[in-house]
């Protein structure tokens, strides 16, 4: 065991456990650091499945056709190499969780694999409708075995407050525990694990409250680089509750549920008509538009539904039988006699924190893995990669920390915690974003919101974890902006078509104080 | 509908807790105390029912859709989820809400539950060996992964206190799955520390059975946990 060795993982959901856990397999001690216990990460909330070409229901599936599957839903918009990785090591991600006892759906020794959006094939293992939390049930007893050896130390309650880089290193970063306030820097290799940028968009995206998205503003201001950061996936079928949006999982429509409006009094099943090979199965950012489109056609009216009446008793019994007890309890409709309002909602970020494909940061000793990371997903993230992409992403980030990691120090800080962001601010940076990032965009808006988002950086009186947040979000929007085509999630009236000469990731840092965009190329592993 | 949240609270680092009412105006018929509690803290200054500002109220959340466990809490002298709780069960239109009482209060209705994971560690709960899950014991590794360690059921449980030898049923799910997917040679250890700290303190009031915010069947993977660990029975012959 190599005693001092030690890497700092930030976030305990599935990306920050499985780099926990992959960095203890070698021996590497670490820090696993995190606002709350894993039992509470966004990750418990996933509920289709985890995608891998494991060939159970005699389709022939391989690697090459989830990689090709992967790559169009993606539109194209991420390096080939890191795809195939991922794709071709899913097979073993996935034996790997059944090793530690996840208990998926399997038969006579074999997973039952099922259809998911903008996939030809059954390639989807799932445990009913929560394979995140029994994924995140055996991630985490698995973690304890190396918690009791101290290989994993974890930090409950503590949260990022800061990362100090000097000439593109990684010097250290402090945390907070939120229970006695006292800080904390340590050095050392970093993994950011932090999940997407829910925390922008507060009550509107089917994410968790913790994951207020400060992580990643703090690293922008640090100087890290961000890409793709316009690619914001609206889920089609989500539901609104007080605080968040609530998702009508993919697998509703993958077992057989159908999107419906009424026009000229008789439901219209758009999907279907319009899309005859996959229909309610396309890729998410092609429903959520027509959703959007259908409602302004001339004879329509009211919401649109998912209408899953037809689903037999075995479904609902052994397959969605937690999604129809969440829907009676919020929206007081039984799915089995009656459809379902859905509308799309904020439910994945495929931009961040960009990565080379050892998910290694431009900052030399910073990693970034999960939704925090952009990596994988191109335009577009086909449902059941994010768990796959997250362990996956865990695990390779977790290697490549391993092997230059080092000896890392641990000191308390003797300042006082960081003034906490304004509740005031944020919605009023939510209100800005929304108006320029919507499902169809124009320029326009977006312009209005850039104007809106560039004086509220100006603000005076701003924390500072608010003026960080607000240039991340104007980097949110130039982005957009300056991506002057549609692909994948961002679709704009004035540009509505792909153009290859856009064939590139937008590449974000902050540069003292100001904000640097360029387009680099998609093929490169490597971050500029 | 005006509700109004009388909140126990309580200052970080201070002793005594102070009673201090809130008042919410419902905006939908789903509306529950975490949509409550998240509305009143989009202020930095919230007002209290007297109209003097007061500061946010601290308290955990982060799914909101009863899954993470973080939101517990005692409403109306009950442990529940926050996110579960519909305002409009209350018939007065008044609530009690506390922090749940068997584990530290950090600040408000913020408790630290750091004993539960302690508990975990001390029954050595991790498969020592890759697991081996048969087919027929797959619903019940599944139903026992479902334990979110909200702490609800130890808040009923006349046996369990926090330092105390007798870890309560939050421990039971997990101790289940990991006997449900391992041989009896691979669990014996943690077999042994289940006999110690959850069979021999556990009086089976049940209680726990009515609270559990994930519906999880306790009394059924109790009988099995003890079936397996205690009375050292075949996993064939049992259901």
């Amino acid at each position: 065991m190599e005693q001092n060795k030690q890497v700092n993982v930030v976030g305990a959901g599935l990306a920050g456990l499985a780099a926990a856990i992959t960095l203890a397999e070698q021996g590497v001690g670490c820090r696993l650091i995190s606002a709350q216990p894993s039992e509470r990460a966004q990750s418990v909330l996933a509920e289709g499945g985890i995608n891998a070409a494991l060939d159970t229901m005699g389709e022939h599936d391989t690697p090459a056709e989830h990689f090709a599957d992967t790559m169009r839903g993606g539109c194209f918009l991420e390096a080939e190499s890191a795809v195939r990785n991922l794709t071709d090591h899913a097979p073993e991600v996935v034996r790997w969780l059944v090793r530690l006892g996840a208990p998926l759906m399997a038969k006579d020794g074999q997973l039952i694999l099922r259809n998911f959006g903008g996939q030809k094939k059954k390639r989807t293992a799932y445990a009913k409708a929560s394979t995140g939390k029994i994924i995140m049930t055996a991630l985490i007893d698995e973690a304890r075995k190396y918690e009791a050896q101290g290989l994993i130390r974890r930090y409950p309650h503590h949260e990022l407050t800061g990362i100090t880089v000097e000439d593109c290193n990684l010097k250290s970063i402090a945390v907070r525990d939120l229970f006695t306030q006292e800080m904390r820097a340590f050095t050392g290799r970093t993994i950011l694990c932090t999940g997407g940028l829910n925390g922008f968009f507060e009550g509107m995206t089917t994410g968790t409250t913790p994951n207020t998205g400060n992580a990643a503003a703090i690293a922008f201001s640090a100087g890290v680089a961000f890409a793709n950061l316009e690619m914001i996936q609206y889920h089609p079928t989500t539901m609104g509750i007080t605080g968040k949006r609530m998702l009508v999982s993919e697998a509703a429509r993958g077992e057989g549920g159908r999107l419906f409006i009424m026009r000229d009094g008789k439901p219209w099943y758009f999907m279907e008509e319009k899309y005859p090979e996959l229909g309610n199965l396309m890729p998410r950012d092609v429903i959520s538009r027509e959703m959007v489109f259908v409602k302004r056609e001339k004879g329509c009216e009211g919401e649109v539904c998912l209408d899953m009446r037809a689903l037999d008793e075995f479904v609902w019994q052994h397959k969605l039988s937690d999604l129809r007890a969440e829907i009676i309890a919020y929206q007081h409709i039984d799915p089995k006699t009656d459809p379902v309002p859905v509308s799309p909602g904020i439910h994945f970020f495929m931009g961040g924190v960009r990565v080379d494909d050892r998910h290694e940061t431009n900052v030399k000793g910073l990693f970034a893995a999960g939704e925090a990371a952009c990596k994988y997903h191109g335009a577009n993230r086909l449902g059941g990669n994010s768990m796959l992409g997250a362990t996956f992403g865990g695990r390779v980030a977790a290697l490549s920390a391993a092997q230059s990691a080092g000896h890392s120090e641990e000191t308390v800080l003797t300042e006082a915690p960081p003034e906490p962001s304004h509740p005031e601010c944020r919605a009023e940076l939510r209100e800005i974003l929304l108006q320029g990032l919507g499902i169809v965009r124009t320029a326009s808006e977006m312009q209005k919101a850039e104007e809106a988002m560039s004086l509220k950086c100006d603000a005076e009186q701003l924390t500072a974890i608010d003026r960080s947040r607000a240039l991340l979000g104007l980097a949110m929007l130039q982005s957009a902006l300056a991506r002057k085509e549609s692909r994948g999630a961002h679709y704009r009236e004035d540009f509505p078509e792909r153009d290859e000469a856009f064939r590139k990731l937008t590449l974000a840092t902050c540069e003292n104080g100001a904000i640097r965009l360029r387009f680099v190329s998609a093929d490169a592993g490597e971050v500029d | 509908m005006t509700y109004t949240l009388k909140i126990l609270r309580r200052e970080r680092n201070v002793q005594a807790s102070y009673w201090e009412s809130f008042t919410y105006e419902a905006v939908s018929e789903g509306d529950t105390v975490a949509s409550a509690l998240t509305a009143l803290n989009t202020s930095t200054s919230p007002k209290n029912a007297e109209g003097e500002s007061s500061r946010p109220i601290e308290w955990e959340c982060s799914c909101l859709q009863k899954r993470c466990g973080a939101c517990a809490m005692v409403i109306d002298g009950r442990p529940r989820l926050a996110c579960d709780a519909l305002l409009n069960e209350s018939k007065t239109g008044e609530l009690r809400v506390e922090p749940l009482r068997k584990f530290p209060v950090v600040c408000d209705l913020t408790v630290d539950r750091t004993i539960l994971y302690d508990n975990l560690k001390t029954l050595r709960l991790w498969p020592s060996v890759e697991a081996e899950l048969a087919d027929e014991c797959r619903d019940l590794a599944y139903e026992s992964s479902e334990c979110i360690q909200c702490g609800c059921c130890l808040e009923v449980c006349p046996n369990f206190y926090a330092e105390g030898p007798f870890f309560g049923m939050a421990t039971v799910p997990l101790t289940t799955r990991l006997l449900t997917e391992l041989s009896p040679a691979d669990y014996r250890e943690i077999a042994r520390q289940y006999a110690k700290h959850t069979f021999a303190g556990c009086g089976k009031s049940l209680a726990c059975k009515d609270v559990c915010p994930r519906r999880i069947d306790t009394e059924k993977l109790l009988v099995n946990a003890n079936a397996l660990a205690v009375w050292k029975r075949k996993k064939e012959k049992r259901k």
